[in-house]
């Protein structure tokens, strides 16, 4: 009997082994090396050198399931959708004809901090990435830059607005997002204009970013003459916000700014709406910025958010152009159809940050005529670009190396259409303003 | 004062979910209670329990309240089939064993369900109004929600007590080999016992959904508030599960008052070790 067992226990080990060696990676449907095109037959008998084609491959995980799951998702198609115009349309051909193509390499990160660290490594010492994006979120990006950074590889921080990662000695690291202490910044000039006397609660996830959103407004919401009368965590997998709802009810508060992510956020603007508190204003971080929002109906109406992307305030040639900056990459609204056309809906600033970092390292390889990562890192740190997605600029200081300094957040509302639909407006700054606030916003 | 009005504030919010988190523990006690068995997969059943009122509601556009009966009927015949497939070998065996066989299948649910709804969060927009009681709002769809789980309560303490299966459920919790000598068919009731435990599990995410959002990873945290609530009310005693519940419930509403909302699992759990080593058996006592 026992040998028995051990047999079937042998070969289920050996079966097991044998299937991880064959198992594909999660969406690496191009990790295999382009096989370089067959040249056409030259007129003259001298030899023709074909061009030299290289696969540069790109790691991230990306969170298929878990709490960041929407907004990671939306990341990833951002990304690949980059990454197919550009070997569709050939690749990057370098001075010297070498011809560069991109691949992937991803893996479920389970919206698991010590699961990102864990894929991280593998992905540079297994799957020998030459280059990473960063995980959706400050939280789970804090914990694949340290491996990023031990290692030396350049990573594109495409969903990560914590702005302490970048002031630890890093080097590789390099933002795309405006650091979470400007998040709400260009809401708080808008309050100042509509409200100087509004009373603020700041009620927030307890998590990296959220936390360090919180933390740096406070300062400016005091310059601003504002009073904070209530601020208040909360865990990440809070559902049951009637509690905090009370605590707002009760300090007085007219205007509430805070949230964290998508899951937390929706069940926050839900128990808001039922209890209807009289607030005027409310601001949430990340959740109402995703398509899928409205679909809380009538308690999406006037929740606002800051935004790192709106097809609606897309950033232009001619802004670049005014500004003498040069300009890399499609319109918004080109990357919006081409989205639209390959996903089916109309793309979030999730999506565009994920794009985003494919056309920043892109130009970066381009500028570097190389994908020695060396040059590459020397390109971004030169990188003064307006793409549609913004200006580009990363921080080249010591105390703050990769902070991302030239990109700006605009302010959007959900408001609803002549016909009663729930639309996304931006509200500020005033120069991009497609509405005007809804303030105060009307009771349920 | 204002921590004071706080507290009346959130008070009768904290009453009325008791009610829901009790009823999902009288699952989980139920089970316990006649055969000894800690369902690990309780909280995915709770979350498919939601995802009914989500695709009876939002796909069918069926009342949640009425779905609730199909709800129940699903939850039941799922229980008994799980009772069939993963506990019913292992019944006899040590705990740890029945405890693997439930936790593969919340796992397989898990799995499943993450296949099918992905862990992307869900919300049923549904809203039965409300109104005003001095200084707090009593939301509809909690206080039906409550009215729904004290009359689930009632149902099964009439089952238990009233009818000939639920005799024969109490028969197999006090003495399974007597009631088996007695002629009870103990493989039957246990089957329908877990049936039972499934189905409140089911309802009370069927009635969360109408006021939370939820994936299909959200059984959990309701699973580990089950066990607490379970320890409170005494292992194994369905209706000391539904005063522990509405003690969770409390706690929840007026910790917040006072203290961050942060500290609320802190303090739940600590009081969980508190009765689990000065009152093991509950503060209502254990099976009965």
């Amino acid at each position: 009997m026992k040998r028995i067992l051990f047999t079937i226990l042998s070969v289920l080990i050996l079966a097991t082994l044998a299937l991880s060696a064959c198992a594909p990676k999660v969406g690496s449907p191009t990790s295999e090396p382009i096989t370089p095109p067959q040249g056409e037959p030259g007129a003259t008998d001298e030899p023709v050198q074909e061009p030299v084609e290289v696969t540069v491959t790109i790691g991230f995980t990306s969170s298929i399931t878990g709490a960041q799951e929407v907004s990671s998702k939306r990341q990833v198609n951002g990304f690949t959708l980059w990454m197919n115009q550009v070997n569709d349309s050939g690749g990057i051909t370098l001075s010297d004809g070498t011809v560069v193509k991109f691949a992937f390499v991803t893996y479920d990160d389970e919206s698991n901090a010590e699961r990102v660290q864990e894929l991280y490594t593998r992905l540079i010492t297994e799957d020998n990435a030459d280059f990473l994006i960063s995980p959706y979120s400050s939280g789970l990006t804090s914990a694949a830059s340290i491996v990023a950074e031990q290692n030396g590889k350049v990573m594109i921080t495409a969903g990560a607005a914590d702005d302490d990662a970048y002031k630890t000695g890093n080097t590789s690291l390099f933002q795309l997002y405006t650091p979470g202490s400007l998040y709400m910044s260009s809401t708080v000039d808008m309050l100042k204009t509509l409200d100087p006397a509004a009373t603020i609660a700041l009620v927030y996830e307890s998590d990296k970013f959220s936390t360090g959103v919180i933390q740096g407004i406070k300062p400016y919401l005091a310059a601003k003459g504002f009073e904070v009368v209530l601020e208040e965590g909360y865990a990440s997998d809070t559902t049951d916000f009637g509690p905090i709802v009370n605590k707002i009810a009760g300090s007085g508060a007219t205007v509430l700014l805070g949230g964290g992510h998508y899951n937390d956020g929706t069940a926050l603007a839900r128990a808001l709406y039922e209890r209807n508190i009289g607030l005027k204003f409310t601001f949430l971080l990340v959740a109402p910025a995703d398509s899928k929002f409205p679909e809380l109906g009538d308690a999406a109406l006037g929740i606002a958010t800051s935004s790192q992307w709106e097809l609606a305030a897309t950033h232009t040639q001619e802004e670049a152009a005014n500004l003498g900056i040069e300009w890399f990459g499609p319109t918004g609204e080109e990357f919006a159809a081409a989205y639209q056309t390959a996903f089916g809906d109309p793309p979030t600033y999730h999506v565009a940050g994920g794009y985003a970092a494919g056309l920043v390292l892109e130009k970066a390889i381009i500028d570097a005529d190389s994908v020695d990562p060396e040059a590459v890192k020397a390109a971004l740190n030169a990188m003064n670009l307006f793409i549609f997605y913004g200006g580009i600029q990363f921080d080249t200081s010591d105390e703050a190396h990769g902070l991302q300094i030239a990109h700006k957040m605009v302010v959007a509302q959900w408001q609803k259409n002549d016909v009663g639909d729930l639309v996304r407006v931006i509200i500020a700054p005033a120069d991009v303003r497609t509405a005007d606030p809804l303030y105060p916003v009307p009771a349920p | 004062m204002q921590q004071f009005n706080l507290l009346l504030t959130s008070l009768p919010d904290g009453i009325l979910l008791g009610f829901v988190f009790g009823l999902a523990a009288m699952g989980l006690a139920l089970i316990w209670g006649v055969m000894n068995v800690i369902n690990l997969s309780h909280g995915s059943v709770i979350a498919l329990g939601m995802f009914g009122t989500f695709i009876l509601f939002i796909r069918m556009g069926i009342n949640p309240y009425l779905g609730l009966v199909l709800i129940a009927i699903l939850g039941l015949l799922l229980g008994v089939l799980i009772y069939f497939i993963a506990v019913n070998r292992v019944i006899n065996a040590p705990h740890l064993s029945s405890l693997l066989a439930t936790f593969s299948v919340n796992m397989i649910i898990i799995g499943i369900g993450t296949a099918v709804f992905t862990t992307s969060p869900y919300n049923v927009d549904f809203n039965m109004g409300s109104f005003r009681l001095g200084s707090t709002t009593i939301l509809g769809t909690r206080l039906i929600a409550a009215l729904i789980a004290i009359l689930f309560t009632g149902g099964l303490y009439l089952f238990l007590y009233k009818t000939r299966p639920g005799k024969f459920i109490r028969a197999v919790t006090n003495n399974r080999a007597a009631a088996e000598l007695m002629g009870v068919p103990s493989t039957r009731i246990l089957a329908l016992s877990f049936g039972l435990g499934t189905m409140l599990a089911a309802v009370s995410g069927a009635l969360i959904a109408t006021f939370f959002p939820f994936s299909i990873l959200s059984g959990g945290g309701y699973e580990l508030k089950s066990f607490v609530i379970g320890v409170l009310g005494g292992l194994g005693n369905p209706l000391g599960a539904l005063l522990g519940g509405l003690i969770l419930g409390v706690l929840e509403g007026i910790i917040p008052a006072f203290l961050e909302t942060s500290w609320v699992p802190v303090i739940e759990f600590s009081l969980f070790v508190v009765i689990l080593l000065v009152r093991p058996t509950g503060i209502f006592g254990a099976k009965q």
